[in-house]
């Protein structure tokens, strides 16, 4: 899906991150580099430590980057830091708010420190779309934490950024919240806004994404459309239910969880031999189901096949 | 051994990762260009249509306002709003708090006014013809303004630090020109403030003689600038508050006693005298007294040479800091 007329909205070139720990250096990104087009709905995924959010960091300015460059909409978040910090919005992981002001205050002054001026009715709005409108004159520390990562969307949309990023916006958030928030982003993004997602949620990053990035210890170790990602792998699972142990040759292959194994096949006739197998070992099996492999299965096969 | 997979609509605790000037201005309109070729606005085409949604439907209507996306690179007009608004900030921030950041700081100022003047009135006069209240009023004033001022940006950013809301403004495009004469104009507005308060609550006690009021302003709003800039290199190199707590109770506090706002230089030793006209503090104090008195330690002059300098170099520290991302951008 690459177009190389077009800027993207994003781009990582050759981005590298050295942070000095107790323990020496640590290298938190090794060389990154993608781009995202303009319109993408796109995914960036990873365990804890992969680098997601020090990548998101120095895209906006909060750290820099040891080597290489990242840019918005072909502006250097560096050189050109100005015009493309106004083209992004940032939803940040921590749950942060300052307590000396209120919802509406928040709002005015974030719009103000990015210099749209008049901005009352776009902020109303805001309000409305994400159910805060009666909590305008609340301040930050009377509310939910719920709340409180609406008015961080909110915050991050009040200069109306052409490219959206979100880091983990769900992480610890209710079903309704997760459900408006979704739905909000989504038709930002169907309207023409980038969106750079950070999750652990992988049924969302399955469901949202139409690309996705996945970074292991520093390095990208996938960038791919979601689609292919899912073909492109072991796509039959197996799943079912035991007391007793796997034979050796399975147990290394398989996810269990409590009793429940899950073990990969490429097709029907690797099924029928994981079967066999099973049966041939003796072990007693419940509830058998064969299903497609989701975005979880691919994102651990490629966690646990790529070397750090 | 793999984690377990998550039903869709199961509710989750918070899961943390680990760590954590204009080129050529772009012409109006860029951005949206930009994104017209790469993703056209319809629902049904361009890159965000092969996106899988949660929510199909997208109410047209709606889709307009989100296309005003603001793309003026007018960077100047931006960026003055900007400090405007950092500005306003600032002033809210302690008016919202003003009983302790405006009252109580008067309050304090009248009771060394009514102890220190209750017990050395007769027994001290340090310039003929003026009584001890009346020299230990413009002292306590500077005092009031100086302390206000450091304390004003100093615990701004570092509350901001701590509770982690300085991340609204790092992502901001503002410069780090705005951040400088936004804190620092809102910190001397502050010291200001307080200053005034002390000298009205302090007429009562001894009427002001005004010889040569230009230097009350000039020592003012100079002092008061110093300090809030100098509130500003403590909040950014500070990590925790008792970090600042160290810088104000061991820097900030013995050069304000140390510059003669109970006592004048010349009732020194020799010794002290020399280490006193060190201390640029002194220079501010005595100056803004020169405005009451029309006498002062040492000529006017020269401690508007001293302080502006003073300032000058502080002010020089705190935007290299800024420029840099000192503590702020890692």
């Amino acid at each position: 899906m690459k177009r190389s007329h077009l800027i993207p909205a994003i781009s990582f070139d050759q981005v590298s991150k050295t942070y000095a720990g107790a323990k020496g250096l640590l290298r938190a990104l090794d060389e990154v580099s993608f781009d995202i087009e303009p319109g993408e709905f796109f995914g960036l995924l990873g365990p804890n430590g992969a680098g997601k959010t020090s990548l998101i960091s120095i895209l906006a300015g909060l750290s820099r980057a040891s080597s290489g460059q990242a840019r918005v909409l072909g502006h250097d978040v560096v050189a050109d830091y100005a015009v493309a910090r106004r083209a992004l919005g940032i939803v940040p992981q921590e749950l942060v708010f300052d307590p000396f002001f209120s919802v509406i205050e928040t709002l005015r002054i974030q719009s103000g420190y990015f210099g749209v001026k008049n901005n009352g009715a776009w902020i109303d709005e805001l309000l409305s779309e994400l159910g805060l409108a009666d909590k305008a004159g609340t301040n930050m520390r009377q509310l939910s934490g719920g709340m409180k990562r609406r008015v961080l969307l909110a915050q991050a949309l009040v200069h109306k950024p052409p490219v959206i990023v979100l880091d983990e916006p769900t992480a610890g958030v209710d079903v309704e919240l997760r459900q408006t928030l979704w739905r909000f982003v989504s038709r930002l993004n169907r309207q023409g806004h980038t969106v750079l997602l950070t999750t652990h949620y992988l049924e969302e990053a399955e469901a949202l994404c139409g690309r996705i990035g996945m970074l292991k210890a520093g390095r990208l170790v996938a960038l791919d459309r979601t689609e292919a990602l899912l073909a492109g792998r072991a796509s039959t699972m197996l799943r079912f239910k035991t007391d007793q142990a796997l034979p050796e040759a399975l147990a290394e292959q398989a996810r269990v969880t409590g009793r429940i194994v899950q073990l990969k096949a490429r097709d029907a006739a690797e099924v029928e031999t994981l079967l066999s197998t099973l049966r041939a070992s003796g072990v007693q099996i419940e509830d058998l189901a064969i299903g497609r492999a989701d975005l979880e299965d691919v994102f651990l096969e490629i966690m646990q096949g790529e070397s750090a | 051994m793999s984690p377990p997979g998550r039903p869709k609509g199961e509710f989750r605790s918070a899961q943390h990762e680990g760590a954590p000037m204009s080129p050529p201005g772009r012409p109006k309109g860029e951005f949206r260009s930009a994104q017209h070729e790469g993703a056209p606005m319809s629902p049904l085409s361009g890159p965000a249509a092969a996106n899988r949604s949660i929510d199909a439907a997208v109410p047209a209507t709606e889709a307009q306002a989100l296309q005003e996306i603001p793309v003026s690179l007018a960077a100047s007009s931006h960026l003055l709003q900007g400090a405007g608004t950092l500005f306003r900030k600032e002033i809210l921030r302690f008016w919202k708090v003003a009983f302790q950041t405006v009252a109580a700081p008067v309050l304090t100022a009248m009771m060394y006014l009514l102890i220190f003047g209750h017990v050395l009135e007769d027994h001290v006069q340090v310039y003929p013809g003026v009584r001890y209240t009346s020299f230990l009023i413009p002292g306590l004033v500077m005092m009031s303004v100086l302390q206000n001022a450091f304390a004003n940006s100093s615990s701004s950013l570092i509350q901001s630090k701590i509770t982690g809301n300085l991340v609204f403004l790092l992502v901001s495009p503002l410069s780090h020109w705005a951040w400088l004469v936004a804190y620092v104009a809102a910190s001397m507005v502050r010291g200001l403030a307080v200053g005034a308060g002390v000298m009205l609550v302090t007429v009562w006690f001894a009427p002001p003689s005004l010889a040569e009021p230009w230097w009350i302003l000039i020592f003012a709003a100079l002092g008061a600038a110093m300090m809030g800039t100098l509130g500003l290199i403590a909040g950014l190199w500070a990590e925790k508050f008792d970090q600042l707590a160290a810088f104000q109770n061991f820097v900030i506090m013995p050069m304000t006693f140390l510059s003669g706002v109970f006592y004048s230089v010349h009732s020194l030793p020799a010794l002290w005298q020399t280490v006193s006209h060190l201390n640029p503090f002194f220079y501010m104090i005595d100056g803004f007294r020169r405005g009451f008195f029309g006498v002062s330690d040492v000529s006017p002059w020269l401690s508007l040479a001293v302080v502006g300098c003073s300032f000058v170099a502080v002010a020089a520290i705190a935007m290299h800091l800024l420029r840099t991302g000192y503590k702020l951008r890692y």
